[in-house]
């Protein structure tokens, strides 16, 4: 490795860190919108995955795979419970749901002994290296790109514009809708426990309605129209308030105005441009 | 003469009020069968039935001898029952293309780890989707078209690409809504040119028509629905001297002449 | 003991009935989930203290400001963030994105501009005697929310159902398109349904404010999780069903602090929200429209 490589790295390694866990963030984000569902319960998986990760580091001496693995399992099954009941209902009972589940959660980290109450839990190993963070959200990327793609993507595609239309034509509604919330909260939680693992401490603030609604704002800033837009969204408004300190005392004030500003006037987000899947054969 | 759909004793109420009562009817293999019946009468809540929009309270549907009652909308397409819809419904932002290829879906097997890894076999159903739409829309006439955004299409165009979507499943049964609504003579008779061509192919069609012209020509037989209920039902010759189809329609038209004749005498505009 | 907890639990659940009472009428005439209702409740509260703390007024003038306040901020941010998306027939989960941006940015230019410190009514706001039914007691701020829920179902109740105003509301509930059909002004009728579910928030903000006397920007938000469990146990824009789900929930949360632990009270109202979910999606009463995919 290049020294200047070496020493770039190491300088804004923090940042690195939380543009590659932001980018997969807005992934798990991405994939429920791509399937015209909304889940505001991002953060609640995300916080999952964090602590699972850490008890796991702490209290286990599994290897950082199998830590990782476990912390996308827990989220996915909390995700079912929430989501399963909701699938053949409108979109506002899976956002609504999910909701509560942060609070929910929040509650039991507060009040559990083993996840260090209200203050937390600290001394989590640094186990999340830049590569792995990186690797992880190349290969989200790419398998996300890829599905999207391919008659699946068109799929989600035509229930975002009619799901009932979708339907009819031998879409299993229920079953994208369901298959897409368990992804984004294996995402999530993996995106959690990369941050607690980079961090090396967390604690239940960390994921509440706030930082659900920053998810929300990377999806939405970039625009679903390819997995490329979320990505981006979360590029911008993380190097954004690095860039223009300020920003970072009213970041609520900011994201918050991002979406309004975004869903009114710009619906598609600043990567508006759809996927191709076909060209015409010549 | 097989049946390929027979209607049971369907019945449907939305808060006790019936909007299909206990109709029966078959539709034969091979042939064009017209649904008409008066505003109101239950032909789009009998499509719903038949796609499985809407639970049937009562009866039965037999799909090639098949009871798909019970079964999800998405498993009837797969079955071969395709549909299109009175106030179209297409996939705005698509292209005219994909907008064909997801018609397709039903048809399509790469299994999922395939598409997520690119491997060649998605790759390859990929180019043979694009090609198959491509001949559907040949077929309607869309052809130059494909790389449109759906929702930039004109009226007719758009009317057009739903049938094309609808054919791209390959299936047994298309069940079309209104489709000349909106549609100026000369479309019209482009549409039932198109529709016999459909024909030909071996698709056996439901239509519900207002166009009584359109459906004489089209139909080899008529089922006539008036409140929810079947009140006649044979060739178009037989329905057309039906006093009961005749009063039905009458009816409502001589009560319409009323109407605007006392809006006249009022000064009303 | 038992009839202390359960004149606690009633009295709580009025809470959050009352609190749920204009997010359900937002949810059944606007046919959209908006999340910057709990932002009303706040104001309502913050402006009822300001007028009793700062200019001295009684409460029974403070009140009507507070909800005035809060009706006029509901219509301003309907109008301002909605009334866009109704004319561009957006998707409806645009609305909830859009209500949740606003909700965040309003939380935070409150707590920015006040501080997130908790600030109390004065001493003698309200009568510190308290009334004993039996071995039940009940203070002051307790009545006074009991009588008021009592008092606004009723009226929603007669307006919804006695009045003109209630007829082409529910018209409009059932199918814009075909009320504005009836010469029936839809985007008053939208302006309308604002301003009375602002109003109902506003009420419930300084009663409720008044009860637990501890103000703060995010008591809105607090409030909100309880919402949603309201509606959704109660049933989608189901009025009635509302006001039996927050007793149902109020009394269910009392006595699982009472009888089984105090940490396990904030856990409730999810808890009841996934059964309902689970196994009765159209809510209690099971009058809501369900759409199903």
């Amino acid at each position: 490795m290049p020294i200047w490589l070496d020493d770039f790295l190491w300088t804004y390694q923090t940042l690195i860190h939380s543009l590659g866990i932001n980018g997969l963030l807005a992934l798990s984000m991405y994939v429920v919108l791509a399937v015209g569902q909304l889940s505001l319960g991002q953060a609640a998986f995300m916080g999952l995955g964090a602590y699972t990760g850490a008890l796991l580091s702490l209290h286990t001496g599994l290897p950082f795979a199998l830590v990782l693995a476990g912390s996308a399992v827990v989220p996915v099954l909390a995700a079912a419970a929430v989501g399963l009941p909701t699938l053949r209902l409108t979109g506002v009972y899976l956002a609504i749901a999910t909701i509560g589940l942060g609070e929910v959660l929040r509650v039991i980290y507060v009040n559990a002994e083993i996840t260090g109450g209200a203050l937390g839990l600290g001394g989590i190993p640094g186990r999340s290296a830049t590569w792995i963070i990186l690797l992880l959200l190349a290969g989200a990327l790419g398998g996300v790109w890829l599905v999207g793609r391919s008659r699946f993507g068109r799929a989600m595609e035509a229930m975002r514009g009619d799901q009932t239309a979708a339907a009819v034509i031998g879409v299993n509604v229920p079953a994208y809708h369901l298959g897409a919330l368990l992804a984004s909260a294996a995402l999530a939680g993996v995106a959690g426990a990369l941050s607690a693992h980079s961090s090396t401490f967390i604690s239940p603030d960390d994921y509440a309605f706030e930082a659900a609604v920053t998810i929300l704002s990377f999806a939405i800033l970039g625009g679903i129209g390819s997995p490329l837009g979320p990505v981006v969204g979360a590029l911008v408004l993380t190097l954004l308030p690095e860039l223009l300190r300020p920003l970072h005392d009213f970041r609520g004030v900011f994201n918050g105005l991002i979406i309004v500003l975004v869903v009114l006037f710009l619906p598609r987000g600043i990567l508006p441009w759809p996927m191709t899947r076909l060209r015409k054969p010549l | 003469m097989t049946a390929l759909l027979e209607v049971s004793r369907a019945s449907k109420q939305y808060r006790g009020l019936a909007a299909v009562d206990d109709v029966s009817f078959t539709v034969e293999a091979g042939r064009v069968h017209g649904l008409i019946g008066p505003n109101g009468a239950g032909k789009t809540t009998l499509f719903n039935l038949i796609s499985g929009l809407v639970p049937l309270d009562e009866g039965n549907i037999l799909f090639e001898g098949r009871d798909i009652a019970p079964l999800p909308i998405h498993a009837r397409a797969g079955l071969g029952i395709a549909r299109t819809f009175q106030n179209i419904r297409i996939f705005e932002d698509m292209t005219v293309l994909e907008t064909v290829a997801a018609g397709a879906h039903a048809r399509l097997s790469a299994p999922f780890w395939h598409c997520l890894l690119g491997l060649p076999r998605s790759r390859a159903e990929e180019r043979r989707v694009a090609a198959e739409a491509l001949e559907a829309l040949e077929f309607v006439g869309l052809a130059d078209r494909a790389q449109t955004r759906a929702g930039d299409l004109a009226y007719g165009e758009q009317r057009r690409l739903e049938i094309a979507r609808g054919l791209a499943s390959r299936p047994r049964l298309l069940l079309l809504d209104e489709p000349a609504a909106g549609m100026n003579p000369h479309e019209t008779a482009d549409l039932a040119c198109l529709l016999r061509r459909v024909c030909e192919r071996g698709v056996t069609l439901l239509l519900v028509e207002h166009d009584m012209g359109f459906i004489m020509t089209l139909c080899c037989r008529l089922t006539v629905l008036n409140f929810g209920r079947r009140i006649a039902c044979g060739t178009p010759q037989e329905v057309r001297t039906n006093p009961a189809v005749i009063e039905a329609y009458l009816g409502t038209k001589a009560a319409a002449r009323l109407a605007a004749r006392a809006g006249r005498e009022e000064g009303w505009q | 003991m038992f009839a202390q907890q359960l004149a606690n639990g009633l009295v709580l659940g009025a809470t959050y009935a009352l609190f749920a009472l204009g997010f359900t009428l937002m949810v059944g005439v606007l046919r959209v989930i908006n999340l910057t209702y709990g932002f009303y409740f706040t104001l309502g509260a913050l402006v009822a203290l300001a007028g009793c703390r700062d200019l001295g007024l009684s409460l029974w003038l403070a009140l009507p400001l507070g909800m005035l306040a809060a009706g006029l901020a509901a219509v301003i941010i309907d109008t301002a963030l909605l009334t866009p998306l109704r004319r561009a027939r957006a998707p409806e989960l645009a609305s909830l994105m859009v209500t949740l941006g606003a909700v965040l940015l309003l939380y935070s230019v409150l707590s920015m501009g006040l501080g997130t410190e908790i600030r109390r009514f004065p001493l003698g706001t309200l009568p510190a005697g308290a009334v004993m039914l039996g071995e039940v007691r009940l203070g002051a701020a307790q009545i006074l929310i009991v009588v008021t829920t009592l008092v606004m179902v009723l009226g929603l109740w007669v307006l919804l159902s006695r009045t003109r105003l209630g007829l082409a509301l529910r018209a409009v509930a059932e199918n814009p398109d075909a009320a504005s059909l009836m010469a029936i002004s839809v985007p008053r009728m939208v302006m309308a349904t604002s301003l009375l579910s602002g109003v109902l928030a506003g009420a419930a903000g300084v009663l409720i404010g008044l009860n637990q006397n501890a103000i703060q920007p995010y008591m809105g938000e607090t409030m909100m999780l309880r919402g949603f469990a309201v509606i959704i146990i109660g049933g989608l824009g189901d009025v009635r069903g509302a006001v039996a789900a927050g007793l149902v929930l109020g009394v269910a949360e009392v006595m699982a602090a009472g009888y089984i632990d105090s940490m396990v009270k904030d856990g409730v109202a999810f808890t009841l929200m996934v059964l309902v979910l689970w196994l009765k999606p159209a809510g209690l009463l099971g009058r809501a429209r369900v759409t199903r995919a």
